[in-house]
């Protein structure tokens, strides 16, 4: 059966063609049903691979699909891999994202790029799934650069929309741009283990690590630390996260299934796929765990202070990837894979609920406005994602308990599951990173476990205090806006995914529970590296409590003093005053960036345009040395040279030839046939007095 | 002086002087017929020379249609004499006699030392040698090809005296008629 | 029987007088029978050949010079019809608008 695995390329390769092709001639239901059906048939090659594995005794397959790059020693394959790790992803890849395909159906009913849309969340399928199988490093980095690709034309799919009618095309050119940054660090650490190994095959890269272990430890640091770089781009951490809020002005399905479920954890598989070469640096694990954990809190904190629905799950995303990296540079890459999963549920469910309520908001803006001109029961277009009011800004939201109940109800299991409470999704995988976190800071003995543990813990706390203050804002209360007071439910092709979602977020948990460790059996068959650490009651008690003291708190700033009406301040404005405005601002990061590297990048590009390339180059150098040098030596070619020499020579040839011609050459054709039969006469008896004198 | 070496001699006379005629008549018509004359005489060396089959077919084909052509085609155009002598190419005249003259040295040359020394005499040929039949047996087998290659120049031939001469009757109806 | 010798000098003697015709007239049919004089004297030399080695391959190419001879003269009157047609002459002579 591992021969089926080329067929998960193909299925979504084969759909995006034909929506591609022939999509403008096909309806909405047609364009989805080819794209959610192959990325469906890819999740069902990605489970018979899981069963194939399982008959294969859980060895790795890889599957030669082509010889591709060939130079020399260098052998680079076009080839699959099938092993738990791998399947892992592609299981979660196909599978999530051929409900979000569905949700996508509903959701994007009566966009003019519907076609295109589907198109590209094929391509993305497809470019994913090639991150996840290849059996090489630079396999990876082309699904890597592919979903990049995808992620840059997805945000800036409503192109014409967003601020001055460009901000959309802005965020997908910084998405492009900052990940280029992470791009670069991975490049070079492929180029390092290029030049160490001789092959970028995993496993000539990790057999070499680790039996080469002891000597190659600087380069195991150097290409570690560049691969953090790359998942910092990728995955969204500190320093180079900034693009991912920004990244919402995508549609939001586009938000669940790349930036929150599935692409943005590539760097988190990157690194544990690479799990042999980080256990030899400990340098880079206590960089990438302790990175992590910051990014953890820092997004943590800034998601405390926003107002739009999606930002605040954008940064909750970032924190949540943050948890993940800290749990593989603690060496607990079960945890880290487990709560990838696990995130991979409840965050895309919260984004597609959240998508959701704008979607109800939208409607119901729509409808208040047809109320308020006397046109009743009109049909209002509900792809048009045009509001007056800003529908996704939880300010304008409100009481959508009771207009949108089953969203409220898988919103709200979304956000159980993210604060981490007992016994959803979410509890059990953070508390095993916490609690491999406790055991490296406390049983170990290092300092960075212990700081790890309190950012976690930390963030933790804020996570479950956001989501509380997010529920109550958009679902308690008050309707704060006519849009919100008119909010409807959404058909069933956008609400049944958010109910499998949801018992996904629920039942989470069981892929690793307790006791059974079923992920940490599954994934030590990828790498003995992959292990885990047992059950910590004490842990699990106080982030437990720690969780519910936060949403205690969040239900008593929020819900009993609920927000007067769209444009009151928070509740936490008043108590923080400017550490509220500070965390609203994001640290400043963005301003931070654009006072540092932007200005001193836009002078020193102005400074080589103007002065370097246009004044030195072209005025000076091209102008004034190259240019004049070059004018007078062709004036003094063609002049002199040219003109007086050689032109004169050929004109007097030319002369010489013409009177030849018409002196001699011209009378001989005198036109009489009989004339020229005398030349031939003439001829035949010169040659026959020749023979004879011969 | 055998007989068969005066009716040579009285033959040729008459091929070289019917040859002159043809030379020297200023009317068409009698250059022709001339040439007639010729051709007849020749048809009879053919026969001297044991070429029976050849020279019936000189007798048909060139004194017979060949030559009768020539005379429609004179007549048709009604080009028995030039209708204005010029005089243009005057010098032309002297020099062909020259080199004409020429010619026949080296011919003569060539027959008094190069060929009649070194040949016996004609062999005596064997009986049927020219036959029709001896002829039409090498003409099917051993140049069987050639033979039907003539085939396709005559048809070519036909094609083009079609072409040249047909006169093209959509270039005439678009002269312009008082009519319209 | 007469030798071959005399028959060549014969053939010289009509290919000359073709040449001259050739040469020296002006009458477009007349150019041609003197050609058609030429191709005859040529023929003549074959035959004679022919006798002379017993074989008959000579009388054969007379045969194709014929045949050649027919087509060459059905395509030449041609030309000279049209010409004619253009020209209301068979005067070559008139004929050199290719002069130089």
């Amino acid at each position: 059966m591992f021969e089926l695995v080329p067929l998960i390329l193909a299925f979504p390769l084969a759909g995006l063609l034909i929506n591609a092709a022939f999509g403008r001639w096909l309806d909405e239901k047609r364009i989805g049903i080819v794209a959610s059906g192959a990325t469906a048939a890819a999740f069902v090659i990605a489970v018979l691979q899981m069963l194939a594995l399982s008959g294969n005794h859980f060895h790795a397959e890889t599957v030669l699909l082509a010889d591709w790059i060939t130079i020399g020693d260098m052998h680079l394959p076009w080839q699959m891999r099938v092993d738990t790790l791998s399947v892992t992803m592609m299981l979660l890849v196909t599978g999530v994202g051929a409900l979000i395909h569905i949700y996508a159906i509903g959701y994007m009913h009566g966009d003019p790029r519907f076609a295109r849309f589907f198109v590209f969340l094929n391509l993305f399928v497809t470019m994913m799934l090639v991150l996840v199988s290849g059996d090489n490093y630079l396999m990876l980095f082309v699904g890597w650069e592919g979903v990049g690709l995808c992620s840059y034309l997805l945000i800036g799919f409503w192109y014409d929309k967003g601020d001055d009618n460009v901000g959309n095309a802005r965020a997908g050119r910084k998405a492009f741009v900052v990940n280029r940054v992470g791009d670069l660090g991975f490049l070079i650490a492929m180029f390092l283990i290029f030049g160490a190994v001789g092959s970028l095959q995993f496993d000539d890269v990790l057999h070499f690590f680790e039996h080469h272990g002891a000597e190659v430890g600087g380069l195991a640091t150097a290409v570690t630390l560049l691969f953090l770089v790359g998942a910092a781009g990728k995955s969204a951490q500190i320093p180079l996260f900034v693009w991912l809020p920004d990244a919402m002005a995508g549609p939001t399905p586009v938000s669940a299934l790349i930036h929150a479920a599935t692409m943005v954890t590539a760097g988190i598989y990157m690194i544990a796929r690479s799990a042999p070469i980080f256990s030899l640096a400990p340098v880079s694990q206590m960089t990438v765990a302790l990175l992590g954990a910051g990014t953890a809190f820092m997004a943590g904190t800034i998601a405390v202070a926003q107002w739009d629905i999606k930002r605040v799950l954008a940064y909750s995303t970032i924190s949540q990837l943050g948890f993940m990296v800290a749990a593989v540079g603690l060496g607990g890459y079960v945890a880290g894979m487990f709560h990838l999963l696990t995130h991979a549920f409840f965050k895309a469910l919260l984004f597609l609920s959240a998508g959701s309520v704008i979607h109800g908001v939208e409607h119901g803006a729509a409808a208040s406005e047809s109320a308020a001109r006397g046109v009743a029961g009109e049909d209002y277009p509900s792809g048009a994602h045009h509001a007056h009011c800003d529908a996704q800004d939880m300010r304008n939201m409100g009481g959508l308990k009771d207009r949108m109940k089953l969203t409220f109800w898988v919103y709200l299991v979304g956000a159980v599951a993210l604060a981490g409470v007992f016994p959803l999704a979410g509890f059990w995988s953070k508390d095993e990173i916490l609690a491999d976190a406790w055991h490296v800071g406390m049983v170990e003995g290092h300092w960075h476990g212990v700081a790890v543990y309190i950012l976690l813990a930390l963030a933790a706390i804020f996570t479950a205090f956001y989501m509380t203050r997010q529920i109550v804002m958009v679902f308690f209360g008050q309707p704060r806006s006519s849009a919100a007071e008119h909010a409807t439910e959404n058909p069933p092709t956008m609400t049944t995914p958010l109910v499998i979602l949801a018992v996904l977020s629920v039942l989470g948990g069981a892929l690793n529970l307790p006791g059974l460790h079923t992920l940490r059996r599954w994934l030590e068959h990828t790498h003995h590296f992959f292990h885990g650490i047992d059950f910590n009651l004490s842990v699990a008690l106080s982030s437990t409590v720690l969780a519910l003291a936060a949403i205690w708190l969040g239900v008593r700033v929020y819900h009993r003093r609920p927000l007067e009406n769209a444009t009151a301040p928070d509740q936490l404005q008043g108590v923080l005053g400017s550490v509220f405005n500070f965390l609203h601002a994001k640290w400043y990061v963005d301003e931070l960036y654009a006072a540092t590297i932007l200005r001193l990048y836009e002078w020193q590009a102005r400074f080589l345009a103007f002065q370097v390339d246009w004044d030195f180059w072209h005025d000076f150098v091209h102008d004034r040395v190259i240019a004049a040098a070059f004018r007078s030596v062709a004036a003094a070619l063609s002049g002199p040279v040219d003109k007086g020499g050689i032109d004169r020579f050929f004109d007097g040839l030319a002369l010489l030839v013409r009177a030849f011609a018409v002196r001699i050459l011209r009378p001989l054709q005198t036109g009489y046939v009989r004339n020229y039969a005398l030349g031939v006469m003439l001829g035949v008896i010169a040659v026959l007095g020749m023979m004879l004198v011969n | 002086m055998t007989v068969e070496f005066v009716l040579f001699i009285a033959l040729g006379t008459i091929a070289v002087f019917a040859a002159l005629g043809m030379l020297l008549s200023s009317n068409a018509i009698y250059s022709a017929l001339f040439l007639v004359v010729n051709f007849a005489v020749v048809a009879a060396f053919y026969l001297l020379l044991g070429a029976p089959f050849i020279a019936m077919v000189q007798v048909t084909v060139y004194a017979g249609a060949i030559m009768v052509l020539f005379l429609f085609v004179i007549m048709l155009l009604g080009a028995e004499r030039l209708r204005q002598p010029t005089y243009r190419l005057r010098w032309q005249q002297p020099l062909a006699i020259v080199l004409v003259l020429a010619l026949l040295g080296f011919a003569g040359y060539v027959v008094a030392t190069q060929v009649t020394g070194a040949w016996p005499g004609p062999l005596e040929n064997a009986a049927g040698y020219g036959s029709p039949a001896a002829i039409g047996q090498l003409l099917f087998q051993e140049y069987l090809f050639p033979f039907e290659a003539t085939s396709l120049l005559l048809l070519t031939a036909m094609v083009g005296v079609v072409v040249l001469t047909a006169v093209d009757e959509r270039r005439r109806r678009r002269r312009p008629s008082k009519r319209s | 029987m007469i030798a071959t010798t005399y028959y060549l000098a014969l053939s010289a003697i009509l290919f000359s007088i073709g040449v001259v015709g050739v040469l020296v007239r002006r009458n477009a049919i007349v150019i041609f029978m003197a050609i058609e004089l030429m191709l005859n004297s040529a023929n003549l030399a074959f035959v004679a050949y022919a006798r002379q080695f017993g074989a008959l391959d000579g009388q054969i190419l007379v045969f194709f010079v014929m045949t050649v001879a027919a087509a060459e003269v059905a395509v030449g009157l041609a030309l000279i019809v049209a010409i004619f047609r253009s020209k209301a002459s068979i005067d070559v002579d008139e004929v050199n608008l290719l002069r130089g």
